[in-house]
């Protein structure tokens, strides 16, 4: 996919660089992330692409380069409303242990001045969405499944209907039935709502199984940005190929 | 947002309100509530803490009251220095001194065996008067046990250079002192050394042969009781220790009746009445007020030691005082402390340290060191024990926020949360356990380290402690002993209650997890 002008895109970087110490996280990266449209950083661990996603919600900045948000530079003093425009759901969830689940989700809206009725209808409407019992909304999280965490940490990423969702390993750290699961509630949910989804996914497989947009990195740098089968046809480089032919179960030709 | 602050906060303020309640309540109950600061026409009277001085300040309150003037005796404020600074500061108006100690400890530069009106001049434009001698010279002395002295035949101080191995132990402030040990060292060529210890246990060292010599006053009734030998000062070192009062001159004006009763005791004290007197109190067991009465021949009145129970319920109000205060103020202070130091690194570690330094000081020292700031009385005990409550308080705050969960600090602000409410709903929730826990450790210290307030007059346990040791009474140390130590057990108690009641139902599951 050619990647679209900056103005047209939900987010972009402008050779960003970023680094920690002497460390190069991210090493002069442009790229942009059209709305509507669901992307997938993947690579190894270290490799920059969870630090990609924290550069867009400014939890880091960058040494060097911009980072765009709807065309407009990030600013310090504009990021809140930013992060309120943004779903951010990490691999365990980040639920804030003593608060109840409806807590977990009442959190931001409430302070943003939700009364408690309309918090229960959102909290309600979502989980059914995203399969929760309502039940589960008075339990706190340590009484939870690994899954049905995801689930309400999904479901507080979109409290305030955010037009992007940024998710970083949110299925990293369950096991392979339950992710399975998940994978194809989430794909159905991204496809209903119609966001803007960048994604996090060390796994090739999962992958290609939520975008036709692939941004394979490696330390700091974007190494191929196409669809599965650009990837399979046109390998950009050896690294390419053998992370390919680490993941044998990969659908074959175009996804 | 007042709705966020709500469950948390109110618990905190409780918590702080209800401290803030109990010395109200001690000035309720405590008839001389050590902490309100003498007022103008009230006249006070205070005394060293060991036997005689107590003695002689109530002879001076008896004095005062039976020619109509109302003073109030604050008993054993603590040690030379202690008294010398509250006279001058006015927490005092008057108190029992020694020449001798004037001369080579309080004014400098004054010949040695200088005369009471060369003294009078040197004090007046301290704003100080002073009586003329009572009557009898309490020089110091240095004692041994009378069958071992006569075994190594030893009759005068200088005999001690023969025996570089006999054991020396002398009164925290003989050690120090110009007129003290060093000097005697030099004087007499005396090759041992000697370590320091409490006047009133000494006489139960040098008795249970623990020591060899310690030294005495010449007044003290022990002398005859534990039958020692008090050496000859063959050298003349000792300068006289002519009992005198001194006074704020002010009081020429606001009471001069009290100035009158303390000059007519000029002269009316010997030697020979002064020992009986200490004896009574010391050995026999009678309150000062009473010896005293009898020796003035006057009623004793109210006496100051009160039943058990009231007597109890005062000091634990008292104590309770200064526990409460200081720890609610050390908990407002604190905690913001140990969030900004948790914020910036840079200034954290400048906190911390500092606190850890405040924490090095000597109780003790740090008790005398804030008389100046607050005169005697609760108050320096109060900042005192603040300073002290500041660093395990600060410290844990600061352990609890950084030892939250990055990941969690991280989703609070990619949920768009500013940093205030982040820091209210998330990050002092999830630290409140070690919070908690710093105010804890730091009440049950506090707890200990009050029974010194007693030693600058801020009362509480140490009250009967202090007078239990100098009375040399294991039961009255035991009346503020064991109090002390249930109120500590209490506070850890009340503290574990106060942690389950405010740790939220998802964090103590996660613990269980």
């Amino acid at each position: 996919m050619p990647a679209s002008k900056d103005s047209d895109s939900a987010f972009a970087l402008q050779d960003v660089t970023c680094a920690f110490d002497d460390v190069r996280a991210l090493d002069d990266v442009s790229v942009a992330f059209p709305r509507g449209h669901t992307s997938v950083l993947i690579g190894s661990s270290g490799s920059g692409k969870s630090t990609l996603l924290r550069l867009l919600i400014g939890l880091e900045w960058p040494v060097g380069g911009s980072v765009l948000c709807d065309g407009e530079p990030l600013r310090h003093d504009a990021l809140l409303e930013v992060r309120r425009r943004v779903g951010y759901v990490i691999q365990e969830g980040g639920l804030f242990p003593h608060l109840t689940v409806l807590g977990n989700l009442a959190l931001l809206p409430r302070h943003l001045g939700w009364n408690a009725s309309r918090v229960l209808d959102r909290a309600r409407e979502l989980a059914a969405l995203a399969h929760l019992h309502e039940d589960l909304l008075s339990r706190f999280p340590a009484e939870l499944s690994g899954g049905q965490r995801q689930r309400v940490a999904l479901t507080r990423a979109l409290m305030l209907d955010p037009p992007t969702l940024l998710l970083d390993e949110p299925l990293g750290a369950l096991d392979p039935l339950v992710r399975h699961g998940l994978q194809d509630e989430l794909r159905e949910i991204f496809a209903r709502l119609g966001k803007t989804v960048i994604m996090v996914t060390h796994d090739m497989a999962e992958a290609a199984f939520f975008s036709d947009r692939l941004i394979l990195m490696r330390r700091g740098r974007i190494i191929q940005d196409g669809n599965l089968g650009d990837f399979q046809r046109a390998p950009a480089d050896d690294f390419v190929r053998g992370f390919l032919a680490a993941h044998r179960n990969l659908p074959g030709g175009s996804a | 947002m007042r709705r966020w602050l709500t469950p948390l906060f109110a618990c905190m303020l409780f918590v702080c309100m209800l401290f803030a309640c109990m010395p109200l309540a001690a000035l309720a109950q405590a008839g001389n509530a050590p902490t309100v600061h003498a007022n103008n026409t009230q006249v006070v009277v205070g005394s060293k803490n060991f036997t005689e001085s107590v003695v002689l300040g109530e002879i001076a309150r008896l004095a005062a009251r039976e020619s109509g003037v109302d003073v109030q005796h604050r008993q054993a404020l603590g040690g030379t220095r202690i008294l010398w600074r509250a006279l001058e500061h006015g927490d005092i108006d008057a108190y029992p001194e020694y020449t001798g100690t004037l001369t080579h400890e309080l004014l400098h530069g004054v010949p040695q065996n200088a005369g009471i009106d060369v003294l009078r001049a040197r004090l007046k434009p301290l704003g100080i008067g002073i009586t003329d001698p009572l009557g009898f010279n309490n020089t110091y002395a240095v004692g041994m046990r009378a069958k071992e002295a006569a075994k190594l035949h030893i009759l005068n101080i200088s005999d001690l250079a023969r025996h570089p191995d006999l054991k020396l132990a002398f009164s925290n402030e003989f050690m120090n002192r110009a007129d003290g040990w060093p000097g005697l060292k030099v004087a007499y060529h005396l090759p041992m050394n000697a370590r320091g210890m409490d006047h009133d246990l000494a006489y139960r060292a040098l008795a249970a042969g623990a020591v060899d010599a310690i030294d005495l006053y010449s007044t003290d009734a022990e002398i005859a009781y534990y039958h020692l030998r008090v050496l000859k000062d063959d050298k003349h070192y000792f300068p006289r220790y002519d009992a005198v009062y001194l006074y704020r001159l002010d009081l020429d004006q606001r009471a001069p009746r009290f100035v009158a009763a303390l000059n007519n005791l000029a002269g009316s004290i010997d030697a020979g009445q002064m020992r009986a007197m200490n004896k009574a109190v010391k050995l026999d067991g009678k309150d000062a007020s009473v010896a005293a009465a009898a020796f003035l021949g006057v009623d004793a009145g109210n006496s100051t030691t009160g039943d058990f129970w009231p007597q109890l319920a005062r000091y634990t109000l008292e104590h309770l005082a200064l526990v409460g205060i200081s720890l609610s103020l050390a908990i407002l202070i604190a905690v913001p402390l140990g969030i900004l130091a948790a914020r910036r690194r840079r200034l954290g570690q400048l906190v911390l340290g500092l606190t850890g330094i405040l924490q090095t000081v000597p109780s003790l020292a740090l008790f005398v060191f804030m008389i100046p700031l607050f005169g005697i009385g609760a108050e320096p005990a109060i900042a005192a024990l603040f300073l002290y409550s500041l660093l395990p308080i600060v410290r844990n705050t600061h352990a609890g926020l950084t030892g939250i969960e990055p990941s969690l600090l991280e989703s609070a602000a990619a949920l768009g949360l500013p940093p205030r409410i982040r820091l209210w709903r998330v990050e002092l929730p999830l630290a409140l356990r070690p919070i908690l826990a710093g105010v804890k450790i730091a009440a049950v210290i506090n707890v200990g380290t009050a029974t010194l307030g007693a030693l600058i007059g801020a009362g509480g346990y140490g009250q009967p402690i202090l007078t239990g040791i100098r009375l040399d009474d294991i039961g009255l140390i035991m009346e503020g002993a064991v109090p002390a130590a249930l109120l500590a057990l209490a506070m850890q108690g009340v503290f574990e209650i106060i942690e389950r009641a405010l740790t939220p139902r998802g964090l103590r599951l996660r613990a269980k997890a």
